[in-house]
């Protein structure tokens, strides 16, 4: 049991959770603070009652899909878990996750917990969690001036995975050196995941890249096939590091627009074929880290394939949001240019007439700097140019977008802004005609506002209920 | 809008996949787009470690700013064979645009914190020392080599702190009403020494500075052809995107 102090942070913590469902404000990190500050081990003494352990996720783009994949997963493993669902990924919305989920007694009676973790706290959350194991997706250049710089990002979670107990184990990328760069001192073991499939992505290098360099020795790497970013298959001539052989590979991929993938996976355990219910080819990442942290905790495979074809578009990415009379919207977060890229070819892919709304903001959660608009390849929008009825940018940022937008090609004048977020959308949803598909494209802040808009105007998809 | 002049600009753009960070090819994009929609063909050349760059032919230059990493990797290949001719010509006039990392190595030298002294090209006589804080956030300044009331905006995010001294007439490019600049202490911001023009400006800078955009193309224009003007553009969302920075971060 909890010893008194530890108690008082917790009861002070679900006081806190309960005023703010009472009164909704107050935020999703304030009640974990409030309990940390009366009692700063709290985390640590929740966390270490979960019989089966925790798993950590990080990473730049992908960590709130993955860990919510693994999340639908452990469920129809039937087993309880601790999750940090509302994407509140700091220590202080981690701790409110662990409290809300323990009994008033201060027991946590759940099998597992699923962390997802921003990159700049993990060590700190691996001092106090001690994770069974920590998967790291990816790196990108993401809100630079929150971080500084993308080697600090990187070392960092090197750091964090060499403060992990022995019999812990890293879940690496195998297709993103600088992820992978991680297993080379790593004293553990490591479970690398990786996708052997040459049907998608391309021999050259495309739009924003990252970095080719190798983060062991600095010299160029050389590459034999790139899917995107700094992802592909490679190796250093300088110092032999190379692309890891995954023990979790996709060989056979079939995407499908819309309506998601399906693909092989050769495991330890066997070749299955899964299906996505979600769309994107990064998001066969996301499903690939979840499949090698189920592997890792012995889910069954049964679970494992019923989770991920079960599992909808997380909370704005790429969601589909239901009108009437053949009209359609999409709606899916950017924030940096390698998931803007992304999002763009999905765009690209589905075929027909279209509208297109922008929303760029620039408060401290969307990353004050928006010069990474114009690493976005916005320019491969070219293609469906002919398609594009009609254009709209709002938000703080809505007139650098339509700048940007008017340097892809498209005129000035058919280019139209509306600084709030809701107008732009009543204007553009009342445009999109009987088949024409309406594409939203918020930044996180605008995210919010967008969902609060469409709520209002009446279009909520179920699936947002969290 | 197409005067069918045959005119034809060459840009060196150093580095393009070291020096890549904070959205800096935004500004070859806007050079290239300002360029055709005035009947110029731009053609843009990259130069990275081990290539060849024929200052000589050029009428630009561009070079971006990178991590503390990639400006090591190509720092020797910078020293030993770009730079001292991409010197030369500046001195002669070429147009140049250096943003952060690239304005940086284009000193006399960055003194790291432990006093250690990295040395620079000694175009610009400017020099920077390491900060221990970042200095981050959006700039607005005032341009007068621009135009009389012209503004300049964009973003910074640099930890070194760059003095200029006064060799051949070097300036700030611009002086902030908000934001750091060069050092956070004098309100320079950049430097112009002949057409050379340095900047921790991102944003990037040119997309939202027509007028600097425009500054570098005639400049090179008179150069290779003697004058010939640009003709004028809308500049609707250049504008418009300008006025939004100016107005919500700048001091009234
Ligand atoms: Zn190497």
């Amino acid at each position: 049991m909890l010893s008194p102090r530890l108690l008082a942070g917790l009861w002070m913590g679900k006081t806190a959770i309960w005023l703010n469902r009472r009164f909704g404000h107050g935020g999703t990190s304030f009640p974990g603070g409030i309990g940390r500050r009366v009692a700063p081990q709290i985390l640590t003494a929740l966390a270490r009652q979960l019989k089966r352990g925790a798993m950590v996720v990080t990473g730049t783009n992908g960590k709130t899909t993955t860990s919510k994949m693994l999340a639908a997963i452990v469920e129809k493993s039937s087993l309880t878990l601790t999750h940090n669902r509302a994407g509140a990924n700091l220590v202080g919305g981690i701790t409110t996750a662990f409290i809300d989920s323990a009994t008033i007694g201060g027991s946590i009676t759940s099998d597992l917990g699923i962390i997802e973790v921003d990159e700049a706290t993990i060590p700190q959350l691996v001092r106090e969690v001690q994770p069974k194991g920590v998967v790291v997706t990816n790196f990108f250049r993401d809100q630079l001036d929150r971080f500084g710089e993308l080697d600090k990002t990187v070392s960092l979670v090197g750091e964090a995975l060499r403060l992990l107990p022995v019999q812990s184990i890293a879940v690496l990328n195998a297709d993103d050196p600088l992820v992978a760069s991680l297993g080379k001192d790593f004293p553990g073991r490591v479970l690398y995941f990786g996708i052997d499939d040459r049907s998608y992505g391309a021999r050259e290098m495309l739009q924003s890249a990252e970095t080719r360099f190798c983060r062991l020795c600095g010299h160029p790497l050389t590459y034999d096939w790139f899917f995107f970013g700094q992802l592909g298959h490679y190796r250093c001539s300088h110092c032999g590091f190379e692309r890891p052989e995954p023990k979790i590979k996709v060989t056979g991929i079939q995407l499908k627009g819309e309506e998601g993938s399906a693909f092989t996976v050769e495991t330890p355990r066997g070749t299955w074929q899964l299906e996505l219910s979600t769309p994107g080819f990064y998001n066969i990442y996301n499903a690939l880290a979840a499949i090698a942290s189920a592997i890792r905790l012995d889910l069954p495979e049964k679970a494992i394939r019923a989770g991920l074809q079960g599992y909808r578009t997380n909370f704005g990415r790429m969601e589909r949001i239901e009108l009437e009379d053949g009209r359609r919207a999409f709606l899916a977060l950017i924030k940096n240019p390698t998931g803007c890229d992304e999002v763009i070819r999905t765009l690209v892919q589905n075929r027909g007439p279209k509208r297109l709304l922008v929303i760029i903001n620039d408060n401290a959660a969307d990353g004050r700097d928006i010069s990474w608009l114009w690493d976005a390849d916005f320019e491969s929008l070219e293609p469906v140019y002919p398609e594009l009825r009609s254009v709209f940018t709002s938000g703080l940022r809505g007139e650098d977008m339509a700048l940007r937008l008017n340097y892809t090609g498209i005129p000035a004048e058919s280019i139209r802004y509306e600084a709030n977020v809701e107008s732009a959308i009543r204007s553009a949803l009342e445009m999109t005609e009987p088949g024409e598909t309406l594409y939203i494209l918020p930044t996180y802040t605008a995210l919010l506002e967008s969902k609060a808009a469409l709520t209002r105007l009446g279009h909520s998809p179920h699936y947002w209920e969290e | 809008m197409s005067k069918t002049s045959n005119r034809t600009l060459t840009l060196i753009h150093l580095y393009p996949d070291l020096l890549n960070l904070y959205g800096d090819r935004g500004n070859i994009i806007t050079l290239r787009r300002r360029c055709e929609w005035r009947g110029i063909t731009l053609q843009v050349h990259s130069a990275s470690l081990g290539e060849k760059a024929a200052f000589d032919d050029a009428d630009l230059v561009f070079m971006g700013g990178g991590s503390d990493r990639e400006q090591t990797l190509l720092f020797q290949d910078f020293q030993q064979h770009k730079g001292p001719a991409l010197v030369e010509a500046a001195e002669g006039g070429l147009p140049l645009l250096s943003v952060c990392g690239g304005y940086q190595l284009l000193g006399l030298y960055y003194r790291t914190h432990t006093g250690e002294e990295m040395p620079g090209l000694g175009l610009f006589d400017a020099w920077t020392e390491a900060g221990s804080t970042r200095l981050i956030g959006n700039v607005v300044a005032q341009a007068p080599l621009l135009g009389e009331q012209a503004t300049l905006v964009g973003f910074e995010n640099h930890s070194g702190r760059t003095f200029l001294g006064s060799r051949g007439g070097i300036q700030p490019l611009a002086q902030v009403t908000a934001g750091f600049g060069n050092n956070g202490d004098d309100q320079g911001e950049g430097a112009v020494y002949k057409n050379a023009v340095g900047t921790y400006l991102h944003g990037p800078v040119l997309p939202k500075n027509p007028a600097l955009a425009d500054w570098l193309l005639s400049k090179a224009l008179e150069r290779r052809y003697g004058g010939g003007s640009l003709s004028t553009l809308q500049d609707t969302w250049e504008n418009r995107a300008h006025l939004s920075v100016a107005q919500r971060f700048g001091k009234k």
